[in-house]
């Protein structure tokens, strides 16, 4: 691996000059998100897929589905596993081996984000009940890193579920369905730069930011799941403002999947 | 151009090799008591000794100087066969870099930036009034109004994208046109 | 390799065709693009047949662990990866031996092909993800790698192409897919560099006899030259030059800081 250097004071400067003028770097508002491109059901040997690009960060997501256990406590309902790969191909400072602790909250935040949302119903994923379900890989890979990994890879998993099929004729389980799903949550995230608040970040502006909020909404706009990071600090007015640009960019994003 | 059974090849892309007497434009990385490590957007990272900066540096004081994530301007004063870089700022143009705006584009693309005879840098010096300085390691400095020093990135990212296909200058020269209208003529 | 053959699939009919419809010499569709990556410094994507494979290229950059450097040339590390949605049954994230013997034979080709002696001390990172698997993906990630090394503006003695030959209900046949990897009776990967008719890669399994052998490299060769126009052709396109256009006119400005 290689380090990359410490983002340049010069360029630091650049970006809060702007803001305090009300622009970023890359001509966009505060409040908008990048180009979005979603490709669905690329990958064939997956039961469902999306490659897609939020400017010039691109994530792929395959989902794979078997037939297995299901855990003691949910004896009726199916198993939903996700996994976040920040492969080397993405990103200088990514390496391959074991998740580091970013990809492990990536992972748990785009988990949490499908599960908390209800967004499949797990009940229809059963089999026989304490014996056999359907067990769910989420499985998303990184493939060019510049920013906000959180909403891409949340919703390039929400396309890729949305084109799922459950193989059941592979597995001898009757014919092929489309995997039950409930609603469509939408992740977005928001960035505190000194002062200021953008949504989707690039990778220069995540890195002069203090803190980082993703908050996943419904179709009704209801929260559904939340997470903070970052060292610094957001006040009570600052969430607020976060949440009303990730509900306001989430409706943009919501037609185009 | 072929020699016999060479061919000379011009890369559109790669990573810059240090030469000795290149002017570069680099980023603080690392320090020591009496050395700075410099990213010079290479595979080699350059070491400018205190004693090869313009300031009287006492032994471990180097961060009074310049602190990590700092940008100079600097020449290539040594590159041995295992590619080990010295520095140095010894010299009156050489300095450290406050304010303005940080570009990096394939050091292969850095004569396009600058133009025959220096052509295309002085009309977009011209246009923008910004003041730009090219460090050929394919990193760039300019600086001027906020709003003008976008516009000159713009035109440079161009000049990057575009910089192996016909026309480019009249191209640059409209884009710069229409950025800075009242500017000029 | 040699699984039984299901009920009623007859890899070869009675015209000759294979199971896509393919002739025995003929190639499965190939589509190659350089660049296709922003952060990574040299990019390219290889779709080939039902393979979809990505590759990218770090470096020269500095070389870790330290201890790999080699004061005297780069090294080159290469990492080919299936991604766990590329094949029927997930596969695990992460190596496997697999993957590991794959990259080592892969990186060893790449290797040949750099001029790494100007960049002593540094590593040259390849990496390959293959998206979609289809048989054939060790040399169609070659083949990607390759494109992606001249992407990143790597010097380079040549392009490498990749490709397999096999025997398949007693046919020898260029490019095996899946089923003919599955239940055909061998398999032989070839890379080499049509200008010079160096080889650097090659495995075989299965059974072939020596003339067959002979006929399948025959096979591998020409589809290799083939898979190389290919190549040359997406870096063609990706700098768009066109014959006689890459003559700049600008090109002789010496860079400094100005």
């Amino acid at each position: 691996m290689s380090q990359r250097s410490p983002l340049s004071e010069v360029k630091k400067g650049h970006i809060t000059t702007l803001l305090a003028k009300g622009k970023r770097s890359d001509g966009r508002s505060f409040g908008e998100l990048r180009p979005v491109s979603i490709i669905e059901g690329a990958i064939e040997t997956a039961e469902g897929s999306a490659r897609m690009k939020l400017g010039n960060t691109e994530v792929v997501v395959g989902i794979k589905m078997a037939v297995g256990e299901p855990f003691a406590d949910t004896p009726n309902k199916g198993v939903l596993t996700t996994n976040v790969e920040l492969i080397p191909m993405a990103f200088e400072e990514f390496e391959s081996g074991p998740p580091s602790p970013m990809a492990i909250e990536l992972s748990r935040v785009v988990d949490r984000g499908i599960r908390e949302s209800q967004m499949i119903d797990l009940e229809a994923l059963c089999i026989t009940p304490e014996k056999e379900v359907w067990v769910l890989y989420v499985d998303v890979y990184a493939l060019d890193y510049d920013g906000n990994l959180f909403d891409a890879s949340s919703i390039a998993a929400v396309a890729a579920l949305r084109n799922t099929m459950v193989p059941a004729k592979r597995f001898g389980k009757g014919e092929d369905f489309h995997l039950p799903l409930r609603s469509t949550p939408i992740s977005c995230t928001t960035v505190k730069i000194g002062d200021y608040l953008v949504v989707d970040p690039t990778l220069e502006e995540e890195e002069v930011s203090s803190a980082r909020l993703t908050v996943a909404t419904d179709e009704n706009g209801d929260l559904r799941a939340m997470q903070k990071g970052g060292s610094g600090f957001f006040t009570f007015e600052e969430v607020k403002k976060s949440i009303e640009m990730s509900v306001e960019a989430g409706r943009a994003i919501r037609g185009k999947i | 151009m072929s020699k016999g059974n060479y061919v000379d090849i011009l890369p559109l892309s790669g990573k810059y090799v240090p030469f000795s007497g290149d002017e570069v434009i680099g980023t603080v990385n690392d320090m020591t008591s009496s050395n700075w490590l410099f990213d010079i957007n290479s595979p080699y990272p350059g070491v400018l000794h205190a004693s090869e900066s313009p300031w009287k540096v006492e032994f471990g004081a180097t961060a009074k100087y310049l602190e990590l994530g700092d940008n100079v301007t600097a020449r290539i004063l040594s590159v041995d066969d295992s590619k080990h870089v010295q520095l140095t700022m010894r010299d009156q143009s050489l300095r450290k870099l406050k304010g303005g705006h940080v570009v990096d584009i394939p050091y292969a693309k850095v004569p396009r930036v600058i133009g025959k005879s220096g052509s295309m840098i002085e009309m977009i010096k011209e246009y923008s009034r910004c003041k730009v300085l090219i460090g050929k390691n394919g990193r760039i400095w300019i600086d001027g109004e906020v709003e003008n020093v976008l516009k000159v990135a713009k035109a440079i990212r161009i000049i990057d994208e575009e910089s192996h296909t016909h026309g480019l200058t009249d191209r640059i020269r409209d884009f710069l046109e229409s950025s800075f209208p009242s500017k000029h003529g | 390799m040699s699984m039984d053959l299901p009920e009623g699939m007859k890899l070869i009919d009675e015209n000759g065709k294979r199971l896509d419809g393919r002739n025995a010499d003929e190639l499965r569709p190939i589509r190659i693009e350089a660049g296709v990556l922003r952060r990574a410094d040299g990019s390219a994507y290889v779709e080939m047949g039902k393979n979809k494979i990505l590759a990218a290229v770090y470096g020269p950059r500095e070389c870790h662990p330290r201890h790999l450097q080699d004061p005297t040339r780069a090294i080159v590390q290469c990492h080919y990866n299936m991604l766990s949605f590329s094949v029927d049954d997930r596969k695990r994230p992460g190596p496997d031996r697999r993957s590991v013997e794959i990259s080592k034979i892969v990186g060893e080709a790449l290797e040949y092909s750099i001029f790494l002696e100007q960049f002593p001390r540094t590593s040259i990172d390849v990496y390959i993800a293959v998206l979609q698997a289809n048989a054939g993906t060790r040399c169609a990630g070659l083949t990607a790698a390759s494109v992606a090394v001249a992407d990143a503006g790597i010097p380079m003695r040549d392009l490498i192409p990749a490709c397999a030959a096999g025997k398949v209900a007693d046919t020898i046949v260029l490019d095996l897919n899946k089923e003919e990897d599955n239940f055909g009776d061998a398999d032989l990967p070839l890379a080499y560099i049509p200008r010079t008719g160096e080889v650097l890669l090659l495995q075989m399994d299965g059974h072939l006899t020596q003339a067959e052998f002979n006929r399948a490299i025959e096979l591998a060769k020409g589809g290799c030259s083939q898979i190389y126009a290919v190549q040359q052709d997406a870096l063609r396109r990706k700098y768009s030059i066109a014959a006689g256009e890459n003559g700049g006119k600008e090109e002789e400005a010496r860079g400094n800081v100005a």
